[in-house]
């Protein structure tokens, strides 16, 4: 690649990878003339200059070799079928009840239990898809086998997307740019395009409505979560996704779900809420830093569910009608 | 000696993800130490200390403290060595982001924050660009999508580097740090006379002593000019 590259003319280099662009101005190198190859771009830049800037001249043209492989490996997505966990130990060191645990693309598993009981270890454990070298021993397995480092460890190429309600936006933009922004370092053909319908979705699925130019860091709580939801939906390479509960906050959380699991998903959901918890298709118990058990959500369940959705409806119409200066009747 | 250089910003969490590291590696009987280079003041000395850590703290006063680091490695390793260590890792604050403490054949690691903006790693220069791996820290409280944008844009910066979140707080990524680093030494391991010969990664800028004048090999032999030595107990 770097032999390749450094004939070819800066026009070239543009026309066959586009997003090389930032590459020069990153290290506050004036872009190379049109016609100009670039290794000769490279021997006329002045000793001085490049110790200045902190650059050593041998490097440059492998590392921009390397930053293009890594942005032509992005723009390929990850597909999996299936994930597997193995069981490890307790905190009590006793092996865990539940040997082993399969999901497949389109499953939502939720992870319920007390405080302190192990969720978010369980979490951690698939975000780093461990292999028996973590506290609970547990095992990872992707369609069956276990993942090599290069998948475990690459931030660029993660397998696991997570969302937590500690997370919050903190650039300095407007909603609709830094969607863009994120667009293009995820190497999409039509960044703005795609910006726009996850704004969209966001809305839909946030209770209250925000515009594009909203800056990024006014949303409020539910309308941050929905916007990571319909992100993570649209833009993430990630098939599996972490949630950490999602707050009542006006989210529209069954809406959520199914859009993720329509974009091929995996789904797990830690929460205390019984909404959550009833609306994925199994749950798993646990305590004591175990998988306890695996309960698969049956049409008793259902049914109480439609009811729990009724009494939620109510608590949140209540909720619009004394915030809008409504009486209740 | 396995020696590991780790730089960053100010305040970017180095030092808890050193602990954290340090706390991994401990579990698999390895002696540790740590050198803290820093420019004015240091309290970091009670963090290692707190987790059985032998450390020596240098600070560089006037002197710019990546000089102050070349001035003082060697030593730093032969004090390592009186402590009965086999792993040394030095931990220095980088300043003007102008010069970095990397070595060649040496891993080296840069911590940057995610909450620190866009431009930081656009920013950082050589302790970010010849980094080997690039620790990425207080990515828990952003959000996913920031996440992709702040890794898509240290992966311009350094392209050859190998990244990684890591919550110095809870530990999370840690394992990949310890995995990586050991990865990187077995690959790297200097021997004694590899040891003799280190070499900066990068040159250091115009000011005072001979490495200022642009000498990257390590030893008594080249410091010329104002040079600092460190007091070791």
């Amino acid at each position: 690649m770097t032999d390749k590259i450094a004939n070819f003319t800066y026009t070239r280099l543009i026309k066959e990878y586009p997003y090389a662009e930032d590459f020069f101005s990153t290290r506050e190198l004036p872009a190379p003339g049109d016609e100009v190859l670039l290794k000769e771009y490279l021997e006329g830049i002045g000793d001085e200059e490049l110790q200045d800037k902190g650059l050593i001249r041998e490097e440059i043209l492998p590392e921009l070799a390397g930053f293009l492989e890594a942005m032509e490996s992005l723009s390929s997505s990850t597909s999996i079928s299936s994930l597997k966990i193995q069981g490890g130990r307790a905190k009590d060191g006793n092996p865990e009840a539940v040997e082993s645990l399969t999901v497949n693309v389109g499953d939502i598993i939720s992870v319920v239990g007390p405080t302190g009981s192990g969720k978010s270890r369980l979490l951690e454990d698939i975000e780093c898809l461990a292999q028996q070298d973590t506290p609970t021993n547990r095992q990872i397995l992707i369609d069956g086998n276990a993942p090599g480092n290069n998948v475990r460890f690459s931030m660029d190429k993660k397998l696991v997307a997570q969302i937590s309600q500690n997370m919050n936006f903190v650039m300095d933009c407007s909603a609709l740019d830094f969607v863009i922004m994120h667009s293009e370092s995820r190497m999409v053909p039509n960044p703005t395009e795609i910006a726009h319908e996850i704004l969209a979705l966001a809305n839909e699925l946030a209770g209250e409505r925000f515009t594009e130019d909203t800056a990024l860091t006014n949303l409020s709580g539910g309308q941050s979560r929905a916007l990571m939801i319909a992100d993570t939906a649209l833009l993430s390479q990630s098939p599996i996704v972490l949630i950490d509960e999602i707050e009542n906050a006006g989210v529209d959380r069954k809406k959520a779900l199914d859009l993720l699991v329509r974009n091929e998903k995996i789904v797990f959901l830690a929460t205390h809420d019984p909404l959550l918890a009833l609306m994925a298709d199994r749950r798993v118990i646990i305590n004591g830093g175990s998988m306890i058990r695996v309960i698969e959500t049956n049409d008793q369940e259902r049914g109480m569910l439609c009811k729990l959705e009724e009494a939620d409806a109510l608590l949140l119409n209540a909720r619009e009608q004394l915030r809008h200066g409504e009486m209740l009747h | 000696m396995k020696l590991i250089t780790i730089a960053g910003p100010p305040s970017s969490g180095k030092t808890s993800v050193i602990v954290a590291l340090l706390k991994e590696w401990a579990g698999r009987g390895d002696k540790l130490s740590v050198i803290k280079f820093d420019c004015l003041t240091s309290s970091d000395k009670e963090a290692y200390e707190k987790a059985g850590i032998p450390v020596e703290t240098g600070l560089a006063g006037n002197l710019c403290p990546d000089h102050y680091f070349v001035n003082n490695i060697g030593k730093g390793i032969a004090w390592a060595e009186s402590q009965g260590a086999n792993t040394l890792i030095t931990e220095s604050a980088g300043l003007c982001n102008r010069c970095a403490p990397h070595i060649k054949s040496i891993p080296a690691v840069c911590v940057i924050d995610a909450l620190s903006g866009l431009n930081t790693p656009k920013k950082t220069g050589p302790m970010l660009r010849y980094a080997d791996l690039v620790v990425v820290t207080k990515g828990d409280i952003v959000s996913q999508a920031e996440r992709e944008v702040f890794a898509y844009r240290v992966k311009q910066a350094a392209p050859k580097a190998r990244i990684i979140a890591v919550n110095g707080l809870t530990g999370q990524g840690v394992l990949e740090l310890a995995l990586l680093l050991d990865e990187l030494s077995q690959k790297d391991r200097p021997d004694n006379d590899q040891m003799d010969n280190m070499e900066l990664r990068f040159s250091m800028p115009t000011a005072l002593c001979s490495y200022c004048l642009g000498e990257k090999r390590i030893g008594q032999d080249y410091q010329i000019g104002i040079t600092r030595e460190m007091k070791f107990s």
